[in-house]
């Protein structure tokens, strides 16, 4: 079977992001006062054959942990669809 | 009796030639290794010099971590050689796990270059023996993500093992480095990473030598014991 990964890749929580912070500034000076809490991270598409959902994420996960994403600054969610 | 030090070239590495040239300068028989090379030539010590490998693509040494080479450079400081990595080169170093930490984006946001004073933390480094403890040179620096960050136990155990080779002088931090660190080295002192660039400032020619100091102490560090 085949799948589509979607990987979003943000911040750490709690970890400066000077990406973010500019942005919401600028956000703000458009008058989207009640924008907060803008982060920036990345997101990552890629299409993977696995037997299962469930193996897809495995896989999915793995491939975070190597190289998609830092985990001494960087949190990573996996969404897998067939 | 002199050093072979071998200077790895990334795609996208543009310090490359000068870190070859100073290590050269300081009397070394520095070559170039290709990243696709899966071993260092029988090298002494290793210069993972600075640049953008890659294209900084994912993150800044992401993807040359991977490389062929780093196996080897792996292996190398493993059995304690020794392996200076310069901006990038310290940015590949701590995304292959040879040394603690990231480096994350630069506080102010901007790409920054310019001269920094910098204080020598640590001098029983391969790297740092030709300085007296406590020198303070200025150094340029040129990066996007120089910001070195990890976490508050890790920035702890850097402190009380004295793994802090370099840092900015007080007030001069260009990129919110945490502790103001400019460079760091492995629990063995021989793997060092710094952001500052000293191959740049290591030729009377281009105004000032004080960088030569990092180079001249492999020499002095691979040369025999007196007896």
């Amino acid at each position: 079977m085949t799948f589509r990964v979607h990987v979003r890749v943000t911040p750490r929580t709690g970890l400066l992001d000077p990406q973010g912070q500019a942005v919401q500034h600028a956000l703000h000076e458009l008058g989207f006062a009640a924008a907060a809490e803008v982060r920036i991270g990345r997101a990552i598409e890629l299409r993977l054959a696995a037997a299962s959902a469930a193996e897809a994420t495995d896989l999915a996960r793995r491939m975070c942990d190597k190289l998609l994403a830092n985990p001494v600054t960087e949190d990573y969610a996996i969404e897998v669809e067939s | 009796m002199t050093i072979r030090v071998a200077v790895v070239r990334f795609p996208g590495s543009n310090c490359d030639e000068d870190a070859l040239r100073a290590a050269q300068r300081a009397g070394a028989d520095a070559v170039f290794v290709w990243h696709r090379d899966d071993d260092l030539g029988g090298a002494d010590a290793v210069l993972l010099p600075g640049g953008f490998s890659y294209g900084d693509y994912l993150r800044s040494g992401a993807i040359a971590r991977f490389s062929p080479i780093m196996k080897a450079v792996q292996r190398h400081a493993e059995a304690g050689g020794a392996v200076l990595g310069i901006c990038n080169g310290f940015q590949i170093l701590c995304e292959a796990g040879l040394l603690p930490g990231a480096l994350a984006r630069n506080s102010g946001l901007t790409f920054v270059s310019k001269p920094v004073p910098v204080r020598v933390e640590r001098t029983d480094t391969p790297f740092t023996s030709a300085f007296a403890p406590g020198a303070t040179m200025t150094l340029p620096v040129a990066h996007g993500e120089g910001r070195y960050t990890a976490p508050a136990d890790v920035l702890d155990a850097l402190e009380t093992d004295r793994q802090v080779v370099l840092r900015y002088a007080e007030g001069a931090n260009p990129n919110g480095s945490a502790n103001d660190i400019a460079g760091i080295c492995n629990a063995a002192g021989t793997v060092v990473g710094i952001m500052p660039h000293p191959e740049r400032v290591a030729d009377p020619l281009v105004g000032s030598a004080v960088g030569a100091g990092f180079f001249d102490s492999l020499l002095a560090w691979a040369a025999p014991a007196p007896r």
